[in-house]
């Protein structure tokens, strides 16, 4: 490593260097490791699965039967749309509904902003429980309704205080001049605080997103219809229970590489957007830590 | 003067001011009016699916009939709670709780703390960058994952066993073992939530003054030193908030990851008070009596972490609700 210590710190030590690279290793290693043979296995052929007895490090005859398999149309397949579709449609809802309320309250004097903010932030201290959740879902007629896996989840208090301190921290002459111009607050929503916040919009989009493609447990209770189940249910259901996923006898995959498959179907999403929005997201925690 | 400055009002007046007070409303809604029609669909979630639960909680104290509805489920008054009480399996719940919760206070929380100082310790910002984005990962798997992940590797016929026997050492069985669940349970929160809890601790430390390290090696000081008298009382503020907020959530241990579980390790060793909550309602049907167990874990919750903030106060640090 050519960096440079601070003047007052000096070069520690190679046995402490070493240490300290042992340590980084091993720890990327805890994290990626799983991943990867997760990701070897679902790409290795029956005969080798078998042969390792479950798993391979190091797949040596390559083959994409496992996904070709699932991804024909049944089980998870469904399962993958319909976790795209909650998802997608579910963190659209979210964050409108987010950044009205977040606005609404960010702007000084708005008429009841104060008790609502205080009944808001009071839900943070007693959050609903599982039972009463169930019977307003019962009531509200949800039942086996994919809203059941959105609505009661479509606003997080935690990424509200976020967006409405960050709106708040937006220099109130902006606005004001804007207003001189005969602005109305939409416009300025719009024109003026929506194109300064892309960042933590992304961010908040993002922990929406994961939610919503990670939910599974209400699926369980809130759907008698087990063709509507989301992605992380079916794979708590094949993968962690073990039941037969392609639905007909003709297995030709060993179970193995089609169960980690799923995993790895349920994980990509999460990988391939996670690089593009990391840049904001430790921006987008600290502003929340401060502000609540 | 003064005398008639504090005669009250008359009625008529008094009732011109309410008359104005009122103007005053709707000419503040008429004003807003586009502000209040953008809040209302949050408006409107919160009291539906927040408040609406919380009115839900009356079925703690009713003897709750599904296919009859709350309305005509007889009223049980304290029945449920009385129950609960008396129910060893509520006990076993609590106690496991507070096992698994006490053995992530001590083996969870200080990790991410641990895993800050060393990545604050890396200088090549390369390095620092590519480990902290493989660290923070796991945060965004769901527990489905994290569970599959784990029987992947330590199940019974998973990678590690696979090695062991390779080696010629006995297989381990970490999975489906009572008596490793606990241990368990936390080791996956660990590899779970560690690096994304380092965010704050690492906010925290690039705060610590320069200054302070250089006067501290100055006088002679270790790397040992510095971090016992300048790094560790630098992040103390947030170490204590951090703290206090994880004893205001003691109860929370997480659902998820128990309920998924759970029945691998049977309910003796697997059972924390949500999944009591959870087998309690819906695989036995007792929602008035599960209701009364989530009610009485929530209200104990607000207790602690409403303590804990003025324990926080007291201390003369920032507890989370500011007043």
């Amino acid at each position: 490593m050519r960096a440079t210590y601070p003047a007052w710190q000096g070069k520690p030590g190679p046995g402490l260097r070493l240490a300290k690279a042992v340590a980084l290793i091993v720890i990327v290693l805890l994290v990626l490791f799983p991943l990867w043979t997760v990701v070897a296995t679902s790409l290795a052929s029956p005969q080798d699965v078998i042969a390792n007895g479950g798993w391979v490090v190091w797949p040596e005859r390559f083959t994409l039967g496992a996904y070709t398999e699932i991804l024909d149309g049944g089980v998870v397949t469904r399962a993958l749309l319909v976790s795209g579709g909650v998802t997608v449609i579910g963190t659209a809802l979210s964050l409108v509904c987010t950044v009205g309320l977040a606005y609404a309250l960010s702007r000084p004097h708005v008429y009841g902003g104060r008790p609502m903010l205080l009944l808001i932030l009071f839900t943070f201290l007693f959050p609903p429980g599982m039972i009463p959740l169930f019977l307003v879902v019962r009531t509200t007629g949800l039942f086996d309704s994919y809203a059941a896996l959105v609505l009661p989840f479509l606003i997080n208090v935690f990424n509200l205080i976020v967006l409405r301190g960050f709106f708040q921290s937006i220099p109130a002459e902006l606005l004001e001049a804007a207003r001189i111009d005969g602005a109305g607050e939409l416009t300025m929503l719009w024109r003026i605080v929506l194109p300064l916040s892309k960042a933590v919009l992304a961010v908040v989009s993002l922990f929406y997103a994961v939610a919503y493609w990670n939910r599974f447990f209400e699926a369980i209770i809130y759907f008698n219809d087990q063709t509507k189940w989301p992605i992380g249910t079916v794979l708590r259901q094949y993968v962690t229970g073990g039941a037969d996923l392609s639905g007909d006898s003709t297995v030709t995959s060993a179970p193995q590489s089609t169960q980690m498959a799923v995993v790895v179907l349920a994980v990509a999403p999460i990988v391939c957007i996670y690089p593009l929005l990391q840049r904001y997201f430790v921006k987008g925690v600290l502003t929340g830590a401060v502000k609540a | 003067m003064s005398a008639v400055e504090t005669r009250r009002p008359s009625r008529e007046v008094r009732r011109q001011t309410s008359h104005a007070q009122e103007r005053g409303h709707r000419r503040r809604i008429r004003r807003d009016r586009v502000l209040l029609a953008v809040m209302a669909p949050g408006v409107l979630y919160f009291l539906v699916f927040h408040y609406g639960a919380l009115f839900g909680n009356v079925l703690a104290f009713v003897d709750y009939v599904p296919f009859l509805g709350l309305a005509d489920s007889a009223w049980a008054g304290l029945v449920n709670f009385e129950q609960m009480l008396g129910d060893p399996r509520f006990w076993n719940a609590v106690a496991n709780t507070v096992v698994i919760a006490g053995l992530q206070l001590v083996f969870f929380f200080p990790a991410p703390l641990a895993l800050a100082l060393l990545l604050h310790s890396l200088v090549g910002t390369t390095v620092k960058r590519f480990v902290q984005s493989v660290v923070y990962l796991p945060h965004f798997l769901s527990w489905v994952i994290v569970v599959a992940l784990f029987q992947h590797m330590l199940g019974g016929a998973g990678v590690v066993n696979g090695w062991m026997g390779e080696f010629g050492l006995g297989a381990i069985h970490v999975i489906g073992n009572p008596d490793a669940y606990k241990p368990l349970v936390v080791a996956q929160l660990i590899w779970k939530e560690c690096g994304w809890a380092t965010i704050i601790f690492l906010a925290a430390l690039s705060q610590v003054d320069d200054q302070q390290y250089e006067a501290a090696a100055l006088d002679g000081a270790g790397w040992w030193r510095r971090l016992w008298h300048v790094t560790l009382p630098g992040i103390r503020p947030v170490i204590v908030l951090l703290l206090i907020l994880r004893l205001g959530e003691f109860l929370e241990v997480g659902f998820e990851q128990f309920f998924l579980q759970r029945q691998a390790v049977g309910p003796e060793a697997g059972e924390v008070l949500d999944t009591f909550v959870y087998f309690t309602g819906f695989a036995n049907g007792e929602f008035g009596y599960a209701a009364a167990a989530g009610l009485f874990k929530g209200l104990i919750g607000v207790a602690l972490v409403y303590t804990a903030n003025r324990v926080a106060h007291r201390l003369g640090e920032q507890g989370v609700y500011r007043r």
